[in-house]
């Protein structure tokens, strides 16, 4: 994992792997967040894609915006396909019937294709320790389909399937820990990261590529349409979101909790909700529950930070060397 | 020369994949497929077969991981049964839609509920549209012949679709039959090695599984299709070649003393056997009757069908699933609309049972047969007759 490259200003690759021209709506978080991801992948590189915005936005038959071999199948079953994929060039490379160069599986899906309906898929996947990078770009909410609630929701954020209203504050449970999720299946590498943060979030890529096994990446994405917001403040969104602790960014390498950003005076939140629409309606009892918890749970992290809780088994050799998926 | 020798179907069925030096398989295991996963799970930890077996968390996920192993120029096999096919099911037609040539063997099983482990075609019926090449076997050789000629099938050029392959829960998937396993070099010269024109490969990227607009969608879609009618003389010729290489000899439509007979009764799978005896003991009472198996289910052999029944005055078929509401048996509502519009066709009787694992003895054929005849003769108010129900 040390040998991975630094991004740094000017140092980026000029190639857009993901080309422009896409559908994606005016300042979408999502489609900077995976075009600057791509910069971090090399060619050698096989992507598969959840059913979701990005598909969406960049697949339309007879058009791509794909530079690199990419394959869409449907919405739950992602960690799954990019499995066969790798398992397919694991056994043809070995039979001397594939591609000569090491290639990489990348995995990626929305919130929901990942903590929802795909969540089983994924599991398998890191649990069978597949050699893969899997990215969520979350933008917490089922936005294909027109800003659905998922467990990836914010607590208090109004959807489509969580309105506001008069018995009802909007999204009712507090957004699922995925990446504590992930985390629990002893992968070699976990990392959150935001694109209003590009070269965190490209180094992270880059590490996350290195490794030998599986790494899962959580990427927050700002959506101006389902957020409710301007198309020109989708940066200062995402970089809101870690000055508040609502989004902290960090790293999980072998069980380890490292801050990558620390805001040990954070923001109010309620500099980062009163710039949405989908938290309009909160009132200050509500905003101050919602401190409360963002808070304890900042602390929660910074604690695991400290105590560098490691992870026995992920500190081992990664797993895809040795077990029988590779056999 | 290869050896004739007592095994049971399921063992031979996955040393028939081992034959083929499958790259990749991906399953989860589920009642009465699990000894063809259990046995290649073996074959690849004792490194008798140089695969990937991804010991995937549901079906859902096996097939998905086919597809990606196929769309990367893997050969690909995945077996189930049952609720799993039906869990496979959303993932099945993006296998046929991206023509991904993945061999699955089904070893046919009712559906929940009630829960039943046992076999009939309901699962088979569920998956018709699917677009996949669907073929029954009804013995153990005929599970090895077809598993091999199912991949030369599928990642032919001019084909480039998945099959399954249909094997009756229990009444096959568990006999011990007395089989003959070809020799590697005769299967390694029957099968060249797989060639996907189009593999996931950063030397030459493609884009797999765009979205399609409304003025795209029903050419793909057609395309498809004419590809699916299309691999008929393929599939034809891959068994006139087997027949060559190996010396047996597969049709679309098979038929038991059918020539000049009557009455036919139609079957599909291993019940067919215990059909061909009913006809053996009719014949001997001076019946007019004979049999048609049905072999290849998708795509149809419209053809063949109609050449094999032009002769009989009644044609009685069997089926083993239901389409509840519907117009009798599946198998034999298609033949019903494939016959409809011939100047000359049988009357046509529609049987179902053998459902849930409840067997039919050579008596039972008998009895279906003659009743067959009778209704043939005289008319039923059914659309369909329930065979051996208790009231
Ligand atoms: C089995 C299935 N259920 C539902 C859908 C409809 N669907 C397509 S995309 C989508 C939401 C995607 O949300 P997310 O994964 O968060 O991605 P986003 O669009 O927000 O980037 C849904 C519900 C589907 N395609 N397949
Ligand atoms: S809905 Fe949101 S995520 Fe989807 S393309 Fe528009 S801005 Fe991007
Ligand atoms: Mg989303």
């Amino acid at each position: 994992m040390e040998k991975y490259t630094v991004y740094a200003p000017r140092l980026i690759p000029k190639k857009e792997k993901f080309a422009p021209g896409h559908r994606a709506c005016i300042g979408c978080g999502e489609a900077l967040a995976v075009r600057l991801a791509c910069k971090a992948f090399n060619e050698n590189t096989v992507v598969v894609n959840a059913t979701g915005c990005m598909e969406i936005v960049a697949s339309q038959l007879p058009y791509t915006s794909w530079r690199l071999p990419w394959i869409h199948t449907l919405f739950e079953n992602t960690a799954a396909v990019a499995s066969g994929v790798e398992a397919a060039l694991k056994v043809m490379k070995r039979k001397g019937t594939g591609p000569k160069a090491a290639v990489k599986v990348i995995a990626i899906a929305g919130d929901g294709g990942t903590s929802d309906i795909g969540l089983q898929a994924l599991s398998g996947a890191l649990e069978r320790g597949h050699n893969f990078l899997y990215i969520c770009f979350d933008n917490e909410a089922y936005m294909n389909t027109g800003i659905q609630r998922s467990s990836a929701t914010p607590f208090g954020a109004a959807t489509t399937t969580s309105p506001a209203g008069k018995a009802s504050i909007g999204q009712f449970s507090w957004k699922k820990n995925m990446p504590a999720i992930a985390v629990a299946h002893d992968i070699p590498y976990v990392a959150t990261a935001c694109p209003s943060y590009p070269f965190d979030m490209m180094n992270k890529v880059a590490k996350a590529i290195a490794v030998n096994g599986p790494a899962y990446l959580h990427v927050l994405s700002v959506c101006p349409t389902g957020w409710r917001c301007p198309g020109d403040i989708t940066v200062r969104l995402g970089r809101l979101a870690v000055e508040t602790g609502i989004f902290p960014l960090y790293e999980v390498e072998n069980g380890e909790y490292k801050m990558s950003v620390e805001t040990p005076h954070q923001r109010p939140v309620q500099d980062y909700f009163k710039l949405q629409g989908r938290f309009r309606h909160l009132s200050e009892a509500d905003v101050i529950l919602i401190q409360e918890r963002v808070k304890r749970e900042y602390e929660k992290l910074v604690e695991k930070a400290k105590n560098g809780r490691k992870s026995e088994r992920a500190k081992t050799e990664s797993r895809a060397n040795t077990d029988q998926v590779s056999a | 020369m290869a050896k004739r020798k007592g095994i049971e179907v399921s063992i031979a069925l996955s040393d028939a994949v081992k034959l083929t030096n499958a790259d990749v398989i991906a399953a989860y295991p589920i009642t009465p497929q699990t000894h063809i996963v259990e046995h290649l799970a073996e074959l690849v930890a004792n490194g008798e077969l140089d695969a990937a077996f991804i010991p995937v968390e549901s079906e859902h996920s096996a097939m998905s991981a086919c597809l990606g192993s196929s769309a990367t120029g893997a050969r690909t096999f995945t077996a189930t049964a049952g609720q799993g096919l039906e869990l496979m099911h959303e993932v099945l037609y993006v296998a046929s839609s991206m023509r991904l040539p993945i061999v699955m063997a089904v070893a046919n099983r009712a559906l929940s509920g009630p829960l039943s482990v046992w076999g009939d075609h309901s699962d088979v019926m569920a998956v018709r549209d699917t677009g996949w090449i669907q073929i029954f076997v009804e013995n153990g050789q005929e599970a090895i012949d077809h598993t091999i000629c199912a991949f030369r099938i599928a990642e032919d050029n001019r084909v480039l679709l998945p099959v399954m392959v249909h094997l009756d829960g229990f009444h096959l998937t568990h006999m011990i039959e007395p089989v003959t396993l070809p020799e590697e070099e005769d299967v390694s010269r029957f099968l060249p090695p797989n060639r996907y024109p189009l593999p996931l490969d950063p030397v030459k990227p493609v884009a797999m599984g765009d979205f399609a607009p409304p003025v795209i969608y029903t050419e793909a879609k057609w395309a498809q299709e004419i590809n699916l009618r299309n691999s008929k003389s393929i599939i034809l010729e891959v068994w006139r070649e087997f027949e060559k290489a190996f010396g047996r000899k597969y049709l679309p439509v098979e038929h038991y003393r059918s020539e000049d007979a009557k009455t036919l009764i139609m079957t599909m799978g291993s019940f067919s056997e215990t059909a061909s005896l009913a006809v053996d003991s009719l014949r001997q009472k001076g019946e007019s009757v004979g049999q048609i198996k049905l072999r290849l289910w998708r795509p149809f052999p419209f053809k063949e069908l109609r050449d094999a029944v032009k002769n009989a005055d009644t044609l009685v078929i069997l089926d083993r699933a239901l389409s509840y509401g519907g117009p009798g048996g599946p198998v034999c509502t298609e033949i019903r609309a494939a016959l409809y519009n011939e100047a000359k066709k049988p009357k046509i009787v529609s049987f179902v049972g053998g459902m849930g694992g409840r067997d039919i003895s050579v008596a039972g054929f008998e009895q279906i047969i003659t009743q067959g005849m009778e209704i043939a003769r005289k008319g039923s108010p059914n659309e369909y007759e329930i065979f051996g129900v208790r009231e």
